[in-house]
């Protein structure tokens, strides 16, 4: 029809809308990250250059900071891909006194607003004299990223069959190996689901970084101390990369799941 | 599905939930008591805390100078919120229903900015905005104004900021509830003589409203803590709670009165959370 | 075809991309009648009834509902009502609601819209159920308010898309017999869909059936199941024996065909010598002897038996390897140590012009050699 033609094209322009407002913050970085200004605060356009990167190599502050970031992600990850997972598993599982008190106590980092977390976890490292640094800043990221990997394999959780544990186990596998042969793989969507989502938030967190960190720069913080002078391209250069690196991942995963997918009889 | 779901063995029980449990008693649960206690506590002259109870912190919310931040806040929240629900709603729908043999790809394009650092993004949009920001180059250029239009460090900034950084956080519940909707119900809703509209108001948002909700707390409260976005865009001129709240535990070194702060935020959160449940809300909806 | 048709198609085509679904479909409903499109899942029946309802457009071709051209017409400006598959009730809505929603729309008054959903929740037994919610209700008591949501609007044309499919055999059954008893009541023109051919033999005015895209057959019940104009209607309405083959003499009505197996006979109208010929018997026509049958000289050996409550039901396999089945109203089992001769009354077998390709070489190997 006519009219469901017109319809569609209108609909098209207006999510072409929604996606140019979604981008245009971040295509003005990629393009000033090659733009060939000195002076700052870095705003007029001075020229094409591939300057910034190469002298991001040499900015250490700045590096130092995303090596940081790398780490804290990575074993902020790790530890509550694995807490969690177990924890969900156990509470999918078994029914025990307190299972309605965790459950509270798990929606509460993600309603809360950051910066009440944030002071909460200050206050405590503060009263408890855990150093400031890179420890607190794991303990405070594996908080708010437990809850999320717990609801993610929850979500995979919801119609699995038990039976086939007791199949596992009649075969003659324990718990453990029942659980690493059997559960795990079955569940892998869900955790990875849930490690991913863990690790994204690590890497882009601000808020409770800002209260945590002590003088442990992350790659966020030092952007934050940038903006305050003017941010130079080089910390734009970096964003770009990053961004390029994450894209490239989502492509390569999709596409190479597709490609897997058709070789299957 | 096996029956004997629900067996009860102390040991698997331990080893499994006890690190969760353990983590969440003392990474959430002592925190938030201690700013609690916090909050009724003084400061001595070295702005130490002190353990003598007051409830001054508390009265000291009511400063005038406060209470217009507070109202400040709500308001910036509430346009936040509003313009994410207005937005984002055409847009889930139009994801998920119209153009849906495209939808994988579509939801991952609205994904993949956020994987880009927020601060970084929200000064892309401060360079892009400023008095001598893109924007205003390039309208000078066209000879549209003579002089730079001063769009930022206002607290329309800071709303199309929020807006921004927590669009995602209103499309996803939305996509979600849509997603839901059963197709032949708005055939059949046309087939009964409901023209669009009709079929909007009487099959589509009902069945939403849950997705709307969620969303709506997804974005809303986040909203009233995000200091960065108020002080980038806003550049000082749209305080909110959050920037009040962040400069007690920074310059100015009031730890307690900072804890009274965080105490009301907490308070309007349970509230608005509790409002959701009551409007049958299910809190298993929220942050996923 | 009258000029009174209530719904007229006109070489409807319907193509997705490349997918032609729907092939120069031409059909005629009359006003009052229920007619149903009957075909295997597939075949295009579902997409020409949402054609007629308004939901998808054809490519090319024509529908016409009350003599009006329907083209860019949207559903909510046809004079149409559809049952749908999976009822698509208003979960949020109460019975009332469900049923009130085409009256709401047309903006009827309130008392008015009160006195018709009651009296029309009487008519499909559901009084008392006005308040309820559908996630209340069982399957039957759904389809129900369904069928009472499309009727309580008295559109000229009600389209029923598999309404009984989710439904367990005695209550399909039961529904069956109201649908009817509601058609006859109201006198409202039903479009049925259905891939149940004992469906469709029980509740229908006239049956069309689909195959492939296409419109193979229109008639009734009775014609299609006896008179069968092609090997899809043959073989898919009820049981069939079908033999392919070629003319081999033609004396009067009288044909006697040359099959793989064999020689037999049929009574038909104008076949010629050395046509290509299906030879359809329903196994409740097929007779054995012990000894040749004069025209017949098909035999094989007996193969199965079983009793079916009050019916035997045998098979004879034939050298080919092709399987016989034989109905019989009890009586005695069909020996199984020798050869047994098969036949019919001539008049009984439907004698079809293949008009696929298929069946063309099928038979050339068969008889040719």
């Amino acid at each position: 029809m006519k009219s469901e033609k017109r319809r569609r094209r209108a609909g098209a322009v207006y999510c072409g809308f929604i996606y140019l407002l979604l981008f245009l913050p971040i295509a003005v970085v990629v393009v000033n990250s090659f733009n060939a200004t000195e002076s700052k605060p870095y705003l007029s356009w001075k020229g094409f250059t591939f300057d910034w990167y190469g002298r991001l190599l040499q900015n250490a502050g700045l590096l130092d900071a995303f090596r940081n970031t790398l780490v804290l992600a990575a074993v902020s990850t790790i530890l509550s891909t694995v807490i969690g997972t177990v924890a969900a598993v156990g509470m999918f599982k078994y029914r025990f006194r307190g299972k309605s008190v965790i459950d509270a106590l798990l929606y509460i980092p993600v309603v809360i607003p950051e910066i009440v977390l944030g002071i909460a976890l200050l206050t405590l490292f503060a009263t408890v004299n855990i150093p400031r640094g890179m420890l607190s800043l794991v303990l405070a990221h594996v908080t708010f990223c437990i809850p999320f990997v717990i609801f993610n394999v929850r979500a995979r959780l919801d119609g699995y069959d038990r039976s086939i544990e007791e199949a596992s186990m009649d075969l003659g596998a324990g718990r453990l190996r029942t659980f690493f042969h059997i559960t795990l793989p079955v569940l892998a969507p869900g955790i990875g689901g849930g490690a991913l989502l863990a690790f994204t938030l690590s890497i882009d967190d601000v808020i409770v970084s800002y209260f945590t960190n002590g003088q442990t720069k992350t790659f966020p913080l030092k952007v934050m101390e940038s903006i305050k002078s003017g941010v130079s391209p080089d910390v734009n250069a970096l964003s770009t990369l990053i961004l390029l690196v994450t894209v490239l991942l989502v492509v390569l995963t999709q596409s190479g799941l597709i490609r897997r997918l058709r070789h299957k009889p | 599905m096996s029956k004997r779901r629900f067996r009860s063995s102390t040991a698997p029980v331990l080893t499994m939930v006890g690190p969760v449990s353990l983590w969440l008693v003392f990474f959430v649960a002592v925190p938030l008591l201690y700013v609690f206690v916090m909050s009724f506590c003084s400061i001595d002259e070295n702005y130490n805390v002190v353990f003598r109870f007051t409830l001054a912190n508390y009265r000291g919310l009511l400063d005038v100078d406060y209470l217009q931040i507070y109202v400040q806040s709500i308001l910036i929240a509430f346009f936040a919120t509003a313009l994410c629900l207005l937005l984002g709603y055409p847009f889930a729908f139009l994801i998920s229903r119209t153009f849906k043999s495209r939808k994988t790809i579509l939801y991952m394009m609205v994904i993949i900015p956020f994987w880009t650092n927020s601060l970084i993004r929200i000064y892309g949009w401060r360079t892009f905005l400023g008095a001598s920001g893109w924007l205003n180059q390039a309208l000078m250029a066209l000879r549209l104004t003579d002089s730079p239009v001063e769009l930022l460090f206002n607290r329309g900034a800071t709303i199309l900021g929020m807006a921004y950084v927590l669009f995602p956080f209103m499309v996803l519940p939305l996509y979600t509830a849509i997603e839901k909707l059963d197709q032949s119900q708005l055939e059949a809703s046309a087939d009964l003589g409901g023209r669009r509209g009709a079929t909007f108001f009487n099959v589509i948002l009902p069945q939403t409203v849950s997705g709307v909700f969620s969303g709506c707390i997804m974005v809303f409260i986040p909203s009233l803590g995000y200091f960065y976005v108020a002080d980038i865009l806003g550049g000082g001129n749209s305080d909110v709670i959050g920037n009040l709240i962040e400069r007690q535990f920074q310059s100015g070194n009031n730890w307690p009165l900072g804890a009274a702060l965080s105490i009301i935020l907490i308070a309007v959160t349970l509230l608005l959370v509790k409002l959701y449940q009551k409007c049958g809300g299910d809190i298993q909806s929220l942050g996923v | 075809m009258s000029e009174r048709a209530l719904v007229r198609l006109r070489k409807v085509n319907k193509f997705y991309g490349s997918n032609h679904v729907v092939k120069n479909f031409t059909l005629d409903v009359q006003e009052g009648e229920f007619l149903t499109i009957l075909g295997s899942s597939g075949c295009g029946k579902t997409t020409t009834l949402r054609m007629v309802a308004g939901f998808e457009q054809p490519t090319d071709g024509q529908i016409l509902v009350g003599g009006v051209d329907m083209a860019e017409k949207e559903p909510y400006e046809r004079d149409v009502n559809t049952v749908f598959q999976s009822y698509a009730l208003f979960p949020h809505m109460s019975v009332f609601d469900n049923v009130a929603y085409g009256l709401k729309m047309k903006r009827t008054p309130k008392g008015e819209i009160q006195k018709r959903v009651m009296e029309m929740l009487e008519l499909v037994q559901l009084g008392g159920f006005e308040h309820r919610m559908p996630a209340q209700l069982s399957g039957g008591q759904k389809q129900r308010v369904a069928i009472a949501r499309a009727l309580i609007n008295r559109p000229k044309v009600l389209l029923l898309d598999e309404p009984l499919g989710a439904l367990d055999l005695k209550l399909r059954k039961q529904m069956q017999l109201e649908l009817k008893r509601l058609q006859r009541k109201l006198n409202i023109t039903f479009l049925y869909v259905t891939h149940d051919q004992e469906e469709a033999l029980t509740m229908s005015d006239r049956i069309a059936v689909m195959h492939d895209g296409m419109l193979e057959q229109v008639g009734v019940p009775k014609e299609i199941y006896e008179a069968p104009e092609s090997k899809f209607v043959a073989t898919f309405i009820g049981e069939t024996n079908l033999f392919e083959g070629m003319v081999s003499s033609v004396e009067g009505d009288a044909v006697s065909v040359a099959v793989e197996s064999g020689a037999v006979c049929g009574r038909a109208e104008g076949f010629r010598e050395g046509e290509i010929v299906a030879v359809s018997v329903r196994p409740e026509r097929v007779q054995y002897s012990l000894s040749p049958v004069e025209g017949f000289t098909i035999q094989g050996l007996v193969k199965e038996q079983i009793y079916v409550g009050s019916v035997l039901k045998s098979i004879v396999v034939l050298p080919n390897g092709y399987e016989v089945r034989l109905e019989r109203l009890a009586g005695d089992a069909l020996p199984a140590d020798g050869p047994v001769y098969l036949y019919w009354q001539p008049q009984d077998a439907r004698l079809i012009h293949p008009r696929d390709q298929e069946v063309y070489h099928a038979v050339e190997t068969a008889v040719m050699g």
